[in-house]
């Protein structure tokens, strides 16, 4: 180790690998929380970059950027403030499932995800290519391209696809990162050296076409909706709308030719074996596996205000260019289109996160995190609260301080974390609502009040934010206690809005809460009957509003959260060889040895340890605690 | 002395075969989202560890044709090698490769016990997946009773109740379901019971769940991905559909519960009590029922002062039987303990038979008697048909659902009771094949996921949205997967990928 390997550049708390949105929100947070940080990117005009689709948010993905924004984090605040349109999905499907989506001018947002790099104390932004990552003592060494040399206490890799990354368009493969960026070809080896297990994802974009080359009178418009909402607790300025999105549909021709030319797809054409992308499926993939479906929506978006670029969601190929062209054509709207980047399928080296403890850090490597796509997920979202969770961690434990580890119950945060550590994943891991057995308690309205106490105690959230949220909480106190203590008289105005509202009129004073309660009636129609109604924040509002109407089931799963913990506070201790435990079947052997879960609860949600086995580390654990009892 | 294992007590104590000393008992509940079931840890002997060589008498400790002693651990070939004298004197049991019987002798320090078939078993390939030797004697008690004891001496320890079961779940031979399906093996005392713990293991019940997990994970897997790709061209769900599907599993779940309650009358019989004013023959009744005389039967009225309790077979039913003392009103001080002790009886009974004199016509204690009895699950039996029926049998046709007319003294009309039992039980509604759930937690299990169930159909009857309704099915089947021990929202993610097509 004494072998020089270049010029010592710099000595950091924590360096970051990669400045994509897990690879900010890990910088962002590390260096407010005072740590010495440095963050490389190969392209210093790549910090934050949307290589796919120009939006943020989604059913479940919105709710990751609310808990992002809650814990301190910058997604949330970034969002709304490059937002050209927004939407709040899954209206009239439950709070439960309410989720905000909003289209971002992509320039604008990198542009300001790089400023806050730039502005932000303790932080040093490097463009370098990562080559080299290895132990020294306790500390890591990095080296780069530029043959200069780092050291950090802790190192977050974060390299989303740039990583080994190869495109596939038809026949044509070359290596390269997203957006023509460079790949980084060199650090996957390092890693290997390690002993790091490293595996191979597939990824792709649709084309971006010209918007002057679209002919929107054959597709169907979908504008924003109106007021806006914001992502960030703290967004207070009113945002607008500026943009539309657009609805297409493929036809027959299209899935004809797609189906004609399969041969010359990398993946049906047999040149590839790639684990099916079941988040993103490219167009070929829905043709062959949904084969009886007579068409596939489009949503054409635009990727920012200053740019003709159009995103063509649901059109991700790995087709050659003549093909992507001939098949795009075939498309309502898009018969003359001109494409300006076509689609391609991107392979990349990824770790399997199961070497992972729910920090983020590698299990084997102290210091050693990993954040995004790097870890197998799929996303923005998925990737930025990574970043952050990683970039907390590694901060916490560098400042000598307990971890932040966010349980299945806490958040989807936590869900996503939990899942890719205790399950892994085979393909690149999406976030949705299905995956939380939590959600009604999991709701995006309520994001503040179950992590912004989490987040101040970390330490991302200012004095400014707390003190609105204190208020905001003390708002709905005040306003439940109001609801549940003021009894409306039977006058026949109340019964009228009862009955054309299409609900039991009332013969007896009745509680505003216990109208509340009601599935035809909401906050908004019982104003004329609540005079003393005081001004709320919509989001408080909301929150009660949810709260009083869904208390039965909510109290459900409050019930099935407490379970939970219990069963996660029995902590498996570090080290333990499970083949050593007589009574646990091989494939549990394996498996626990594998994923080394740090309570009961973890163990629990490995696939492959049945509940006997479960009862046998709970036997273990009894004789185990009375060996040390009677030897003390 | 601590805690040197566990052992695994069941929700109904009696398929474990004794009770646990209450105060050595620390109880664990051990709940996992998607995989909740209860441990009752018991603090066991010192002895009770699991590298200790236990041997038993596994067939039943009667006159039979063969007896079987079986041991196990990991040092049980040894054990059984210093009691068993292979018959050629080339062969020795410790060279025996699993899966292969040797015929010899079993032999004590007094000489030769027995000829002996012995089977050896070895780890991991065995019942309780330890070393097994089960040695196959000629089936007299005494004779195995003293093989036992030699292999006591020659360094096992008698195993506790249920602990060949214990060590094969340990050691993960069985899961859960399984484990809890070869306890009721072992108890199950009547064919059909048998049959149907039989038909758990070979997973009878496990192929009717999955039907219903299927329905209902495609339901779940339906309202995901109409919620999680809202702008997918995902069909919006039809509530009344939705609903359909939830009262087809509703009523599946249902029968299966209404079977539980006959398939634990088959397992586990069902507490009986015989009452009727005194001397209308209950004694001669639960003799005949029993098989040979158990109370005692004198002409004299009030003989029965005490409860006498018997366990007794009926056909595919089994009764837990108790003859009480006569009810009547009286000054005798013993007998009044007595018929106080009837009356409440009456009362607990999950099933009341009352006998009436037929030969006599109805009296007050017989009319006080049909009012009370026939508020509970009751059957009526005239009884000393032999002697001519003189009795109002209309007035107790009228009072119960279930009316025989026996004599008990000849065994007349024997047929026709069992025959009404088995139809007020439930019992001659089961068939043999059909599957059972056999325990407690198993029916938990099932009740738990038809609340879900129902709480989902009534927050669609409400209109409540649908993120509420999606929440109460994933608890239904989180409830019947417990079962199974997988978890809900991977499978109706894996389903939703396979169903519809999705994904930017």
């Amino acid at each position: 180790m004494n072998r020089q390997m270049g010029y010592i550049a710099g000595e950091y708390d924590v360096a970051v690998i990669g400045a994509g949105h897990a690879g900010v929100e890990a910088a962002l947070a590390a260096a407010r929380l005072g740590c010495a940080t440095v963050i490389f990117t190969i392209n210093l005009d790549s910090i934050g970059n949307m290589p796919c689709n120009p939006s943020i948010g989604g059913t479940a993905k919105g709710h990751l950027v609310r808990e992002i924004d809650a814990l301190g984090g910058e997604m949330g605040v970034a969002a709304d403030a490059n937002l050209i349109q927004c939407r709040m999905l899954n209206r009239g499907k439950g709070p439960a499932v309410h989720s905000l989506r909003a289209q971002i001018d992509r320039r604008e947002y990198s542009k300001y995800m790089k400023y806050r790099l730039e502005t932000t104390e303790n932080l040093d932004i490097q463009q370098a290519e990562v080559v080299k990552i290895e132990r020294l003592g306790e500390r890591w060494r990095l080296l780069t391209h530029l043959e200069t040399e780092y050291i950090a206490k802790a190192v977050i890799i974060a390299s989303g696809t740039y990583l080994g990354g190869k495109i596939y368009i038809g026949d044509l493969v070359y290596e390269s990162g997203p957006d023509g960026m460079f790949a980084a070809n060199r650090l996957t080896r390092s890693l290997s050296e390690l002993g790091i297990s490293i595996r191979r994802f597939k990824t792709g974009t649709p084309a971006r076409a010209l918007r002057s080359s679209i002919d929107f009178s054959k597709t169907e418009r979908q504008p924003g909706e109106e007021p806006v909402i914001p992502f960030s607790f703290e967004t207070k300025e009113k945002l607008e709308n500026r943009v539309d999105c657009h609805i297409t549909w493929t036809t027959r021709k299209t899935k004809e030719i797609i189906e004609k030319n399969l041969s010359r797809s990398p993946m049906y054409g047999g040149r590839v074996r790639w684990v099916g992308t079941r988040y993103c499926p490219s167009i070929e993939d829905k043709v062959v596996r949904f084969a009886d479906k007579e068409r596939h929506q489009v949503f054409i978006e635009p990727c920012g205000l200053h740019t003709e670029e159009m995103y063509l969601q649901g059109l991700s190929s790995s087709l050659p260019v003549d093909v992507q062209l001939e098949f795009y054509r075939t498309i309502p709207g898009l018969e003359n289109v001109k494409i300006m980047r076509p689609a391609y399928a991107i392979e990349y080296d990824c770790c399997d996160p199961l070497q992972l403890s729910a920090t983020l850090e590698f299990m084997d490597y102290p210091g050693l995190y990993g954040a995004g796509q790097f870890n197998g997920s799929s996303g923005y979202e998925e990737a930025a609260a990574q970043g952050l969770v990683a970039g907390i961690n590694a901060a916490l434990k560098i400042l000598g301080r307990p971890p932040m580890i966010l349980d299945r119950a806490s958040s989807y945060i936590g869900t996503l974390i939990d899942d890719l550590v205790t399950k892994g994943c085979s393909d690149p891991y999406r976030i949705m609502t299905s995956r939380s057995e939590y959600r009604l308690v999991l709701r995006q309205d309520n994001a503040d009040e179950r992590l912004t106490p989490i987040g101040r105690r970390v330490g991302l959230v200012d004095d400014l934010r707390w003190e609105n949220f204190r208020q905001r909480q003390e708002a709905k106190k005040r306003e439940r206690k109001r609801l549940k203590e003021t009894v409306l008289p039977p006058t026949e105005q109340l019964n009228r809005l009862l009955v054309s509202c299409e609900t039991t009129p009332v013969s007896t004073g009745v509680r505003l809460e216990d109208l509340l309660r009601r599935p035809q009636l909401d906050y908004q129609k019982l104003a004329p009957v609540d005079s003393q109604r005081p001004e709320l924040d919509p989001m408080v509002r909301e929150q009660i509003e949810v709260e009083i109407k869904y208390e039965g089931y909510i109290r459900r799963q409050r019930a099935a959260i407490d379970e939970l913990r219990r069963l996660e506070s029995r902590l498996l201790p570090d080290g333990i060889d499970y083949s050593e435990i007589k009574g646990l079947r091989k494939e549990a052997q394996e498996k626990l040895n594998r994923i080394r879960p740090a309570n009961l609860g973890q163990a629990s949600r490995i696939s492959g340890v049945s509940p006997a086995d479960l009862s046998v580390l709970v036997v273990w654990l009894g004789s185990r605690g009375r060996a040390e009892n009677s030897e003390s | 002395m601590g805690y040197a294992g566990y052992r695994i007590i069941y929700d109904n104590p009696k398929t474990e075969g004794s009770l646990p000393d209450p105060d050595k008992c620390r109880k664990a509940v051990v709940r996992g989202s998607g995989q909740r079931f209860f441990i009752t840890a018991l603090k066991m002997q010192e002895g009770e560890a699991m590298d200790r060589v236990i041997a038993a008498i596994s067939t039943a400790v009667a006159p039979a044709g063969i007896g079987v002693v079986r041991i196990s651990g990991d040092r049980a070939i040894e054990v059984a090698g210093r009691i068993f004298r292979p018959a050629s004197k080339k062969r020795a049991l410790e060279d025996a490769p699993g899966y292969t019987a040797m015929y010899g002798w079993v032999f004590d320090a007094d000489g030769d016990i027995d000829e002996c078939v012995t089977l050896v078993f070895r780890a991991p390939h065995s019942y309780t997946g330890e070393d097994v030797v089960e040695l196959s004697c000629h089936g007299g008690p005494y004779l195995l009773q003293r093989t036992l004891r030699a292999a006591f001496s020659a360094g096992a320890v008698p195993a506790q109740p249920g602990e060949f079961t214990k060590r094969a779940f340990v050691n993960g031979k069985i899961d859960l379901t399984g484990a809890e399906a070869v306890m009721d093996l072992i108890t199950a005392n009547s064919r059909l019971a048998a049959k149907s713990a039989l038909a758990v293991r070979e997973g009878a019940l496990y192929r009717k769940m999955e039907t219903v997990l299927d329905e209902l994970t495609t339901a779940a897997a339906n309202l995901s991905a109409y919620v999680d790709f809202p702008d997918d061209d995902i069909p919006e769900l039809e509530s009344g559909a939705l609903d359909k599907t939830l009262k087809k599993a509703e009523e599946t779940l249902n029968n299966l519960l209404d079977k539980f309650d006959a398939g634990k009358v088959v397992r586990e019989g069902i507490d009986t009590v015989i009452v009727g004013r005194p001397n209308v023959g209950k004694s001669t009744l639960m003799n005949l029922l029993a098989g040979h005389e158990r109370s005692i039967v004198t002409p004299v009225a009030g003989t029965t002062r005490d409860i006498v309790e018997e366990t007794v077979r009926l056909g595919d039913i089994i009764l837990r039987l108790a003859d009480t003392a006569g009810l009547r009103k009286t000054d005798d001080s013993v007998e009044s303990i007595g018929v106080g002790r009837a009356e409440s009886r009456l009362e607990r009974a999950a099933l009341v038979i009352a006998v009436f004199d037929g030969s006599e016509p109805l009296t007050e204690d017989d009319c006080e008697l049909a009012e009370k009895s026939s508020r509970q699950t009751s059957i009526a039996v005239i009884n000393k048909k032999d002697k001519g029926i003189i009795i109002n049998t209309e007035y107790i046709k009228n009072k119960f659902k279930h009316t025989v007319l026996m004599s008990a003294e000849t065994g007349e009309g024997l047929e026709e009771l069992e025959k009404a039992l088995g139809e007020i039980t439930g019992v001659a509604a089961l068939s043999d094949n059909e599957p059972i759930l056999s325990t407690e937690r198993q029916r938990l299990c099932v009740v738990r996921s038809l609340e879900c169930i129902k709480e989902a159909r009534q927050a669609i009857r409400e209109s409540i949205t649908l993120d509420a309704v999606g929440v109460c099915i994933d608890g239904a089947i989180d409830a019947l997967l417990e079962l199974t021990g997988e978890r809900a929202t991977e499978t109706v993610v894996d389903r939703i990928f396979e169903r519809f097509c999705v994904g930017k």
